[in-house]
């Protein structure tokens, strides 16, 4: 089969089967809930349901993994897309695992949750996995709207609905900015495929440049707004805060995750050519987001809204390893990034899901409302405590080694007053993360008595405390995989 | 030592670390089974530490005894052959600093049976210190390395401000958040310095031995020396270290003046001096400027001290300056006194701390003025507080004297103005403990504390032990100094 160019297209559907099982029982989901009393169902089938679903994906991830390639010069199944198909997967799989208890209590709408959950999850996969600056933008937008929706969602909550606006308003001039930015690259480059415009680039850009300038200008932007990067960060604590708490550790998670593969794959691919021209931009706005994000964190009494502060500082962190993307060191640097993807994801998912739980039972938010967790509930506080300091980057847990992984590889390329900024401001980081550990450990109960959290809960934080500190010790496995995905960015480009 | 005596460096932080992980499955109300747990789990670190003190012997032409390293991660992104690994060996002045720790963990967990609040937690954050500090010395890879050194400071934080007293809260957090920020320069330092031998390995070995460029020596070693620096308490980034050890309970203080202080000034040899040798001799007399200002300026500030922990505070800021002096001298003698130095000072402030402690335990109070006359209401206490201030001022016979000497005389050859001030901080030294002993030993019993008992038999079991090594020491100093100094000349060498 060709196009109307008569370029050769290759519609191997199983390259996309994963999404394709993720799209039915998304559908599926939906339509249990809207017959659950046909089917004679309770709530707890659709979690149940869209877990089978994830584990289906997953499977069949795993099973196609060598059958690698392009499908219609839309989308690339490399080991750069099955890390992400990976790690999304299980990211979606432990939110729900994680918060369903929460989702029946405080969400409205539980049946189109689920179903956007899954969607989204498609979303973010095709953002890592597109060849196309289209196919990339719509990946986008399916991620964005799931995630519109979902803000909006939470039971009894005002906030929620002025999130939502905040949310969807910013969202609409990002995605804006970003396109005008993607049409100005396609002027230039005369091509929406990555290949060609990496091609096109190389050549140099003539007398486009301040053309190619400006877009880069749109499109780091645009980029910078869904990964909530300072300046452009100011939707995020709002969002936070008004989403439903499993929302709010998705945002801080997959979507995250989904625009740094965005990143890579345009910075380490077709942009890499110009590095020169956007280097920069994304060296600023790493420092500006490093010390913004962990200077205003320092004021923040809402847990969400310091968890918010605290993931734009992460995304400084990240950022600073796009900005030090080189030809000769681009793998090393690429997958030290992912690394700490990795690690950062497992460490919020911790923290965000024990505190789900925790919110559950006291149905507050606010950080002193943690007094006395150590007494009232050891295992929570242990959990918790573990996942603050890793995120702060403390030893024998994840944290620690992925940052330091993250941090050699940017001072390898170059970079070493990036790292001194960054190094400063996860020190700076760690005094509010005490704070709240403080209130756990130091002060006594508000109410006595010992409680439990429920055995799933038991399951998932246990599940994950054992992997973040495994990571923290033995990190070995994922750098492999997260080297090979590296290399496959560049081998693709 | 051979290569099998590497399992047993191994061991040295494997012990701790598995003891804390295994305290965490233990019921909190079985106080008997922590108890034998830890004690048993101490036993067998000082059993260790004396086997590796004892076996190590230095070897010409080898740096490490008892190398033994396992693959962690190689071949894989910036990460060359042998990235990093999981390695441990010893020279001579860690054996001896190895040796040090497993004394001062003894009495440490001895006299932490006392508490009564949440024992378990306390005693899982004081062993995952301990497994810090041994990783510390006898790991041999900067990624592991600096691991350990991260482990050693995290617990400080909730060690002081749950189980400590006075300004609990600001003394914790003044403590972590200055030595974290001293992290930041070693932090930078280790990737500069990766960077700069572009070998893709953390080996220390390997970047030790390697080339690195004089520009690069004269930018990284000041902040490895503010670094390092700051967990050695040296002048002017010591002001976490006295109200830290006032607020720190008994244990912790003993375990961190004893020993964590000294892993800092142990940074400053290994990563600074040893690994950018030109370095360390471009800014060794900024070291003996900041060194011998700490000596008199801890002495001084010691003499109007009231809080007997914040007297042995500014004490150890005074002992450690003088530690800086041995290593800004430049010369093999002042290094060897520094390294006898940290042995030194870290069992007689272990000795002081414990014993102080055992004193605020009963008393709830540790004001010098409130005290007198306590000779005659304690007696083998104030015979032991007395044996240490003898130690602490450089008695002929005990520990300080001969490290003293050594750093002294290679003051003198190097700068003999410094020697000569380091000699007059010694008096003060003696004026600031006499004064302090006159005040509450002697003259008239204070009726307001009648009540006040002996320390309890677990104490004076410690406070021997430690008192029998700063006799060992004193007496006969030539195991110490047959296993650092040839180590020493081996670095001077390079």
């Amino acid at each position: 089969m060709t196009d109307i160019l008569g370029n050769p297209l290759n519609m191997q559907y199983e390259l996309l089967l994963p999404e394709i099982i993720l799209a039915l029982t998304a559908l599926a989901v939906v339509f249990v809930d809207a017959f659950k009393r046909e089917f004679n169902v309770g709530y707890r089938a659709l979690p149940f349901l869209s877990l089978i679903g994830l584990g289906g994906a997953a499977v069949a991830t795993v099973l196609l993994m060598n059958d690698q390639g392009d499908f219609a010069r839309l989308v690339e199944v490399d080991d750069f897309t099955t890390f992400f198909r990976l790690l999304f997967i299980s990211t979606t799989a432990v939110v729900i695992l994680g918060s369903w208890e929460y989702i029946e209590e405080h969400v409205n709408h539980v049946g189109e949750f689920f179903g956007l959950l899954l969607l989204s999850t498609i979303g973010a996969i095709y953002m890592a996995a597109a060849r196309d600056l289209l196919t990339a933008y719509l990946a986008i937008e399916v991620l964005s709207f799931s995630l519109y929706v979902m803000v909006s969602m939470a039971r009894n909550d005002p906030r929620s609905g002025e999130a939502v606006l905040k949310y969807i308003l910013l969202g609409g001039v990002a995605s804006a900015m970003l396109l005008y930015g993607l049409s100005l690259l396609y002027g230039v480059a005369g091509s929406t495929q990555y290949s060609e415009i990496g091609e096109a680039l190389t050549g140099g850009s003539g007398d486009m440049e301040l053309a190619l300038l400006l877009g880069f200008v749109m499109i780091v932007s645009g980029l910078a707004f869904k990964a909530s990067a300072a300046p452009f960060h100011m939707w995020a604590p709002d969002a936070y805060e008004g989403a439903p708490w499993p929302v709010t550790a998705y945002i801080a998670t997959t979507s995250k995750a989904a625009t740094f593969a965005l990143f890579l794959r345009w910075f380490a691919g077709p942009l890499l050519p110009a590095v020169d021209d956007w280097a920069w931009m994304l060296a600023s706005l790493a420092v500006v987001t490093m010390v913004i994000g962990n200077l205003v964190a320092l004021q923040q009494h809402n847990l969400k809204r310091l968890l918010a502060y605290s993931s734009i500082a992460q995304v400084g962190y990240l950022l600073m390893a796009v900005a030090a993307l080189s030809t000769d060191k681009g793998s090393e640097t690429a997958g030290a990034l992912l690394v700490h993807l990795g690690g950062y994801l497992i460490t919020n998912l911790v923290v965000f899901i024990a505190i789900i739980h925790f919110y559950n039972r006291e149905q507050k938010e606010e950080i002193t409302d943690l007094k006395g967790l150590a007494q009232s509930n050891p295992y929570l506080a242990l959990v918790t405590t573990a996942g603050l300091f890793s995120l702060a980057g403390m030893p024998l847990l994840a944290g620690f080694f992925t940052k330091f992984i993250l941090f050699q590889a940017v001072a390898d390329a170059g970079y070493l007053w990036l790292v001194v900024v960054a190094v400063v401001a996860s020190t700076v980081s760690l005094y509010y993360y005490l704070v709240v550990i403080k209130q756990m450990y130091l002060y006594e109960p508000l109410a006595e008595g010992r409680w439990r959290i429920t055995p799933t809960g038991y399951l998932v934080t246990g599940a994950l405390f054992v992997v973040m500190v495994v990571l923290g010790l033995w990190g070995t496995p994922l750098y492999e995989v997260a080297d090979a995905a590296a290399k496959a960015l560049f081998i693709s480009a | 030592m051979t290569e099998s005596d590497g399992y047993v460096l191994l061991a040295l932080f494997l012990v701790p670390l598995g003891t804390s992980a295994l305290l965490m499955a233990v019921p909190s109300r079985e106080r008997a089974l922590i108890m034998g747990l830890t004690g048993l789990s101490s036993l067998a670190m000082f059993a260790m530490a004396v086997y590796t003190f004892v076996s190590y012997s230095f070897v010409d032409g080898s740096q490490f005894e008892g190398v033994l390293a396992f693959d962690w991660m190689q071949n894989v992104g910036f990460l060359g052959e042998n990235g990093i690994q999981l390695k441990v060996g010893i020279d001579g002045i860690t054996a001896s600093l190895v040796l040090l720790t497993g004394i001062v963990v003894v009495p440490g967990t001895w006299v932490s049976w006392k508490v009564q609040n949440r024992m378990k937690d306390f005693f899982i954050l004081l062993y995952l210190v301990t497994a810090g500090v041994f990783g510390v010395f006898v790991l041999l890879d900067l990624f592991f390395w600096f691991l350990a050194y991260e482990v050693a400071l995290l617990p400080m934080y909730q060690l002081i401000a749950v189980w400590g007293s006075t300004r609990k809260e600001y003394g914790g957090m003044k403590l972590m958040m200055m030595l974290m920020a001293g992290s930041i320069f070693i932090f930078t330092a280790i990737f500069a310095l990766f960077t700069e031998v572009g070998a893709g390995t953390f080996d220390m070995e390997v970047l030790l031995n390697a080339e690195k460029s004089r520009d690069f020596q004269l930018v990284m070693f000041p902040l490895v020396a503010i670094g390092c620096g700051v967990l050695g308490a040296m002048f002017p980034f010591h002001s976490w270290s006295p109200d830290g050890h006032a607020s720190a309970p008994t244990a912790v203080s003993m375990l961190h003046a004893g020993v964590l202080m000294k892993v800092g000034a142990f940074g400053v040899l290994r990563l600074g001096f040893q690994m950018m040798p030109e370095g360390g001799e471009f800014w060794g007399p900024a070291l003996v400027v900041l060194g011998i200002t700490a000596a008199l300026y801890g002495a001084i500030s010691a003499l109007r001290q009231s809080d007997m922990k914040l007297l042995m505070g500014f004490s150890s800021v005074s002992h450690m300056g003088y530690v800086f002096v041995g290593l800004g001298v430049y010369n093999s003698i002042g290094w060897t006194g520094a390294v006898l130095q940290m042995t030194a000072h870290g069992l007689m402030t272990a000795l002081f701390f414990l014993l102080i402690g055992g004193l605020y335990d009963q008393s709830h109070n540790r004001d010098l003025p409130n005290f007198s006359g306590m000779a005659k209401q304690m007696p083998i206490w104030t015979m032991l507080f007395l044996f240490a201030a003898l130690a602490s001022l450089g008695l002929p016979g005990l520990s300080g004297f001969i490290a003293e000497l050594h750093i002294f005389i290679g003051a003198f050859r190097a700068y003999p103005i410094v020697g000569g001030l380091a000699v007059l901080t010694a008096a003060i030294t003696t004026t600031y403990l006499m004064r302090a002993m006159a005040q509450s030993f002697f003259g008239e019993m204070n009726p307001r504390w009648n009540h006040l008992h002996e320390i309890t038999m677990m104490e004076r079991a410690g406070a021997t032990m430690l008192a029998i090594s700063i006799l060992t020491l004193g007496l006969w100093p030539s195991p110490w100094i047959d296993r650092i100094g040839p180590s020493i000349v081996q670095i001077a060498n390079l």
